[in-house]
């Protein structure tokens, strides 16, 4: 499957600092991608660079097969903003219309069917809706533009649980609906576990794991068992987290054969274990340009 | 996009084409009694050559009140334009963070930049210009009378040049804007820089604008309004010291120099009695001049030169306008993180070169 968004050798300076270094990444076609990690770790960065609003210091990235920024892309790329800016002082229905003339697949049609159920008042002002509100308006743009991909950037950061829930529930009816791509950003798992079928995990401006998630969870495994099973571990591990106590060690292991040994118990992982066990590596084990995983689909 | 510039521009369009409105009922309600004043006294005390006191009088207190208030308002326009529809253009949308969602749109960046400073741009002219129009229109009695609109204090008060200055004002705030990103400072910014160049054209630049002509003639004893010499009578040193009012109707005077045929300043003769002394007289002093056969060297720009004057100078300005906008538009092709996003990734460095990041997956 192509690729909606391939970035090789990616990196965005602001001033003296990294924001995102060394990013090479093919997100697949058709798929939901969770974009993971703590605050700071260029996720918004990422996406600005894919929405077309920066421009890289180092590397490329294409979009759709095209440079962000150029129309072709812009017309096919739906992109919400971390705030969900709105225009305060223009109505709902100013919005609407604003989304009818700038873009050229414009659906008015679905936009309005959104807003309605949505029980928005067309007339009321962006500026006096809130927060949750003005994020669904936000995502109606971005949706009735028809677009190939959608772009979210903490979509439901300012949301509460419940409001949070309904917008990603909107989200995945509208993704299945129309067959859109989508790449969200959220350090919030749990989210990500139940709306996401793709994973990218970045921290400290680099990107630390991406793959399938179902797939992901299938190479991992918990281990656990006695403290001189220890080392050294089979050549085919890759022990992404450890710890020990006096009896016992428990590893986090990548690996794609079965672990035979009956020295170790093992468990399955959960997606939040997962990603916080990429976050929490040591920024070294990255920056030696440690093989990445990349799973193809 | 022009459509969806309107749509956010039209309710100040309307606000300024409102108060257009309003200035047009006054000067449309006091303009024909202006002129109707204008054909009962001044026009005949030129038949009788008895104008001083007639123009002294002229215009009425009232329509001088106008006047004086129109002409401030025709001043004030173009940087009202530059600070309050210029400055905020772009520098809004940076502040507010509704470029994403304007540049994240089915049309180019430029496309919308270049729509926004178009429509804003040609309305603010638009204004500038009608503003102008009806002051012009309005004040032609006075300009009649006193034949001095090509000069400094009022050259700029009507005719054309206003549409410039209007597109340069707007043109200077919206780049301010684009450079600063942020809406108070790039007004400042903008008021300054367009005082400083509204104060330095019409001295500096205007000027040069036109070869202004030159003319030595003998100087004619009848314009010498003032005279003296400093140390009069002592007849030890001291500098002759003659001010003229040199006949040339209408003019833009530049410069205005009585010379000695040597072609030194007056100033440099010496004192005399007959200029400045005690018991001296116009007449005794003008003898006196006649013997000296001084010249005057007059430098200036003639009234016929009023509207090529205004072609050039607004010519000047949308060309300055133009070169900002185009400024605008490299600058905006240009990506560069906006304010927010720096500081957004600047702040979790610490965060960053923990062991431990502490993400909040447990906070869903």
């Amino acid at each position: 499957m192509s690729a909606v968004v391939e970035a090789g050798g990616l990196g965005k300076r602001y001033r003296r600092r990294w924001a995102l270094a060394d990013c090479t990444l093919a997100i697949p076609a058709g798929r939901v991608v969770g974009l993971v990690g703590p605050n700071g770790a260029g996720k918004t960065t990422l996406l600005q660079l894919a929405a077309g609003l920066l421009e890289p210091t180092a590397g490329t990235i294409t979009v759709l097969g095209k440079r962000p920024g150029v129309p072709a892309q812009l017309r096919a790329v739906g992109f919400v903003a971390q705030d969900t800016p709105t225009y305060a002082g223009l109505s709902v229905a100013g919005h609407l219309r604003m989304g009818g003339w700038l873009n050229p697949d414009w659906d008015g049609e679905l936009a309005e069917r959104r807003i309605r159920q949505l029980g928005l008042d067309l007339r009321q002002r962006a500026g006096s809706l809130s927060g949750g509100q003005r994020a669904q308006l936000a995502l109606t743009l971005a949706v009735a533009k028809r677009p190939e991909l959608l772009l979210l950037d903490e979509p439901v950061a300012s949301l509460d649980p419940l409001a949070r829930r309904e917008f990603l529930q909107v989200l995945m009816e509208t993704v299945a609906e129309h067959g859109i791509s989508v790449v969200l950003s959220s350090h919030l798992i749990a989210d990500v576990e139940r709306v996401c079928d793709y994973l990218v995990v970045l921290t400290a401006s680099r990107v630390r794991v991406a793959g399938d998630t179902d797939a992901l969870l299938a190479l991992h495994h918990r281990l656990s068992g006695p403290r001189r099973a220890a080392r050294p571990y089979p050549a085919s591990w890759e022990v992404i987290e450890e710890s020990h106590t006096d009896k016992q060690t428990v590893l986090l292991v990548r690996t794609n054969e079965e672990i035979l040994d009956p020295a170790w118990t093992v468990r399955p992982v959960s997606l939040e274990d997962l990603v916080l066990a990429y976050m929490s590596q040591p920024n070294d084990a990255a920056r030696a340009g440690r093989p990445r995983l990349e799973i193809a689909s | 996009m022009i459509r969806f510039t309107w749509l956010r521009f039209r309710t100040q369009a309307l606000i300024a084409l409102g108060a257009l409105v309003i200035i047009a009922v006054v000067l449309g309600l006091t303009g024909p009694h202006l002129a109707d004043v204008y054909n009962a006294t001044v026009v005949p005390c030129h038949r009788y050559n008895d104008c001083a006191a007639v123009l002294q009088a002229f215009p009425p207190a009232p329509d001088r009140t106008i006047l004086g208030l129109m002409n401030d308002l025709v001043i004030a326009v173009p940087g009202l334009i530059g600070i309050f529809w210029g400055a905020p253009l772009v520098a809004r949308e940076f502040e507010t963070g509704t470029f994403r969602l304007a540049w994240t749109q089915g049309i180019s960046r430029t496309r919308w930049l270049a729509a926004k400073l178009g429509l804003v741009g040609a309305f603010s002219m638009l204004v500038a210009g009608l503003l102008s129009l009806m002051v012009t229109w309005w004040s032609g009695p006075f300009d009649q009378a006193y034949q001095v609109r090509i000069t400094l204090a009022v050259f700029h008060t009507s005719g054309i040049v206003p549409v410039g200055y209007a597109a340069f004002a707007f043109a200077l705030g919206a780049t301010a804007g684009m450079l600063i990103r942020r809406t108070l400072p790039a007004m400042a910014v903008t008021l300054v820089i367009f005082a400083a160049v509204q104060f330095a054209v019409p001295f500096w630049v205007r000027p040069h604008l036109i070869p202004p002509v030159t003319t030595t003639s003998a100087l004619n004893l009848g314009s010498v309004v003032e005279w003296g010499s400093t140390d009069a009578g002592q007849g030890n040193g001291g500098d002759l010291f003659v001010l003229t009012q040199p006949d040339v109707p209408g003019a833009w005077l530049l410069s205005n120099e009585v010379i000695t045929p040597a072609g030194r300043s007056a100033s440099t003769e010496p004192g005399t009695q007959a200029c400045g002394g005690g018991a001296s007289t116009l007449q005794s002093c003008r003898a006196y001049l006649a013997t000296l056969h001084l010249r005057q060297e007059l430098i200036y720009q003639p009234a016929s030169r009023y509207w090529a004057l205004q072609w050039y100078e607004t010519a000047l300005y949308l060309a300055g306008a133009l070169l900002l906008s185009g400024l605008c538009s490299l600058r905006i092709r240009r990506r560069r993180p906006a304010g927010g996003d720096v500081r957004r990734a600047g702040r979790p460095t610490d965060l960053q070169n923990r062991p431990r990041p502490a993400p909040s997956p447990q906070s869903a």
